[in-house]
């Protein structure tokens, strides 16, 4: 008897332990980020055009600006962020147990990625679909014509699964070889033991840029994915949700609407349209619900410059921080002139 | 004499503690509590949090489509197939590479061991390098190594090597390809023929060693063993009809199609693990055989023993009892570390299910808590075994 009251004592005590562990209240996003002084901003290994390091050591990319932009927009300052460079394995795990404050980085915006990882895509600020490289010698013009080849991808991405998909649609039984890391498959390639490498057209642009001779090699015109690029954030404050969607916007926003880094001062000056004093917080009321200063488009401007120009400097450009992706007529130019970048109105 | 007076057993809570018929289960029954109590608390806590995070837990989506292709499996795995199959390919991959590691790294470290403590100064030395070069460099870096430096440089499949100029054993920078064998209906006899080969084989030698033991003749029985383990599998095969073909690879496109073939990452990791972990069974074997009392080789001398029956018949078998021990831990570390293989591409358990179904699923803990459950399992197995043996190779007293 005295055995069993003890073992009773054990359950007892086990089943308080464990009724005890209830989670946390949870303290606004804005206000730990205000009172933490910066902003942790998770992005990816470099990668030139989204994120990559500059010999100072300082982060430069569209997507470094996506996070620059949000600390202007918060402390007026686009400094005030610690960049968390992560593993794409780790990196929804991250976020979600709150290492980091949003996630900018080539992450494709999918269902399950939206509704079982504890994160929510708030917009996309990069349509990029998935194709494949091969070298130019090889002589091959199509996709299909990879039938039965063996094909370099990295691990922890949607690449993979469309890969498999694509082979399996169209009977090419083409042969994986998953990486880890990027280098060992980008030497792997360059070696020849694959016959070409998949991934995202924005990132085989960038390994191109990076390879000894980019002109020995050549992206083949398929693509075989949607692969919608955008930050994202924890589940369940949609006050930071809608901080870090509305920063894009307010990019976007400001594109359509001419205002630049150079002309954002003298706009909030003499604002030539009531759309832009309402952005630019000259007539200020809509900014509220979000808790920002009424400067805060302004800063984000004045800091970073408005979508174009971010894309200009990082993507579109062939100079020394961009992978030379063009613009003009593809889905991430504005509306207005074809493309899907499209801001809500400021209103 | 003095007879210790035991406390009746009270019906009071103290007389638990203080009666020392209670006590022992008393603690016991505490500690094992609280070791409880504190993992459930772990587990729960752990549920709570992701439920508050708005993640799915469970193990349901082992049953789910994997929908990704593996590089290389000897099973019959499609992307159709389940997570769960994933898991079990993941395993028999890690298995493959680490049994074959295993093998390969205690008979070479061996021999580098023995070789270690030869009397010829150049070859003490040549071994004595090998051990310190290997040992003292990062285990990571040898795969890369190998893989960058030697396996990914091999010719692309074009100008693929035909190996000891035989046009079925083909190397490139894809693999090494060899033929496959597709078994006829009356292979099942050679097999069977095969099998009373060895048993047979087993039994003679034990006979030729009574005989020794009773006579003290020593009768050289090798090459009929070979004869029986040869001749009778080989007479059944012709008999038959040579129920057997071989499916040889044939460049097609960009790769070479049929036949069997390894990857060159596995080639990578092979050479990689096994050259690594043999410098550290040389160590070990050294220092058994140093632990054995020279008086025990000088004794064998004076029997009249060859220097190589003295090692075989006098040395190893005492230096067994120092070597066994620090081999469980070493091949244990063996399997550990096949896990590295993810860096270059080879698909093992870490690579498919850590790796690509984690990422695809979503369910990091339920995962990583299976590929810990596989690697204790499998370690503990190895350490059951060993323990096994070593308890019947130590010294038995008459």
């Amino acid at each position: 008897m005295k055995k069993l009251s003890l073992l009773g004592l054990g359950a007892g005590l086990l089943a308080a332990l464990s009724f005890t562990a209830a989670p946390a209240v949870a303290e606004s996003t804005l206000d730990i980020v205000k009172k933490r002084g910066h902003l942790r901003c998770q992005i990816g290994t470099p990668s030139p055009g989204f994120y990559n390091l500059k010999s100072d050591g300082t982060w430069v990319g569209s997507d470094v600006s996506i996070c620059r932009a949000i600390a202007a927009a918060i402390f007026g300052d686009p400094n005030k962020v610690e960049f968390q460079s992560v593993s794409s394995t780790v990196r929804f795990t991250a976020l979600a147990n709150g290492e980091s404050d949003l996630l900018s980085r080539t992450a494709t915006w999918t269902l399950f990625r939206d509704t079982q990882l504890g994160l929510s895509f708030t917009t996309v600020n990069f349509y990029d679909g998935q194709g494949f490289m091969v070298p130019k010698d090889s002589g091959i013009k199509s996709t299909l014509e990879l039938k039965g080849a063996t094909v370099c991808v990295l691990t922890g991405t949607t690449t993979e699964l469309n890969l498999t998909d694509y082979s399996r649609v169209h009977k090419l039984d083409i042969q994986p070889v998953v990486f880890q890391d990027s280098n060992v498959r980008n030497e792997t390639y360059l070696k020849g033991g694959c016959d070409a490498i998949t991934n995202d057209k924005s990132g085989l642009a960038s390994n191109k840029a990076g390879f000894p001779d980019p002109g020995a090699h050549t992206i083949l015109p398929e693509t075989i994915s949607k692969e919608p690029l955008g930050p994202a954030v924890r589940k369940g404050d949609s006050q930071w949700f809608d901080i870090v969607r509305w920063t894009v916007f307010a990019l976007i926003a400001a594109e359509e609407a001419g205002i630049t880094q150079a002309n954002v001062d003298e706009m909030a000056k003499n604002p030539p349209s009531p759309e832009v004093a309402r952005m630019l917080g000259v007539e200020a009321e809509v900014h509220k619900g979000l808790g920002l200063d009424k400067s805060w488009a302004h800063w984000i401007i004045k800091s970073v410059g408005n979508y174009g120009e971010i894309y200009g400097k990082y993507m579109g450009s062939a100079s020394s921080d961009g992978i030379g992706i063009g613009r003009a007529g593809s889905q991430n130019d504005l509306w207005t002139r074809g493309g899907l970048m499209y801001s809500p109105p400021f209103r | 004499m003095a007879v210790v007076e035991r406390p009746r057993s009270g019906s009071d809570l103290s007389s638990v503690i203080n009666d020392e018929r209670y006590r022992s289960i008393f603690y016991q029954i505490l500690v094992f509590g609280t070791v409880f109590a504190i993992a459930a608390f772990l587990v729960n806590n752990t549920l709570t949090n992701m439920a508050a995070q708005g993640k799915a837990a469970g193990f349901d989506f082992l049953l789910g489509t994997a929908g990704f292709a593996i590089a290389w499996t000897p099973l019959d795995y499609k992307p159709v197939d389940s997570y769960l199959f994933v898991y079990w390919v993941g395993i028999v991959n890690t298995l493959i590479i680490s049994g074959i590691s295993i093998v390969l790294t205690t008979i070479l470290g061996f021999v580098i061991g023995i070789l270690r403590l030869s009397k010829n100064w150049l070859i003490g030395q040549i071994a004595a390098w090998y051990v310190e070069v290997l040992r003292n460099t990062p285990l990571l870096l040898q795969i890369i190594f190998w893989y960058l430096g030697a396996f990914a440089n091999l010719p692309r499949p074009k100008q693929s090597v035909e190996l000891f100029g035989a046009d079925w054993l083909i190397l490139n920078n894809r693999g090494l390809y060899f033929p496959n064998a597709e078994f006829g209906e009356l292979f099942w006899l050679t097999a069977v023929g095969m099998l009373i080969s060895v048993v047979a084989a087993i039994w003679y030698n034990k006979r030729a060693i009574k005989q020794q033991l009773e006579t003290g003749v020593y009768v050289p029985i090798w090459w009929k063993i070979l004869v029986i383990l040869i001749g009778l599998p080989l007479a059944i095969f012709l008999v038959t009809g040579m129920p057997l073909s071989w499916e040889l690879p044939v460049l097609k496109g960009f790769n070479f199609q049929g036949g069997t073939f390894i990857l060159p990452a596995m080639c990578s990791v092979l050479v990689a693990l096994v050259i690594y972990h043999s410098a550290y069974v040389a160590e070990m074997v050294r220092a058994g055989i140093m632990s054995v009392s020279h008086g025990q080789t000088e004794a064998a001398y004076s029997l009249g023993l060859r220097p190589s029956w003295t090692m075989r018949l006098v040395i190893i078998p005492q230096a067994m009892r120092a070597i066994i021990p620090p081999m469980i831990s070493l091949w244990m570390n063996v399997v550990k570390n096949s896990s590295l293989a993810i860096a270059i591409g080879f698909p093992d358990l870490v690579n498919v299910f850590m790796q690509t179904s984690l990422n695809q699923s979503g369910h990091a803990i339920e995962i990583v808590a299976m590929v810990m459950l596989f690697y204790m399992t499998v370690s503990l197995t190895i350490s059951a075994c060993l323990n096994v043996y070593n308890k019947k190779i130590l010294l038995t007293e008459r």
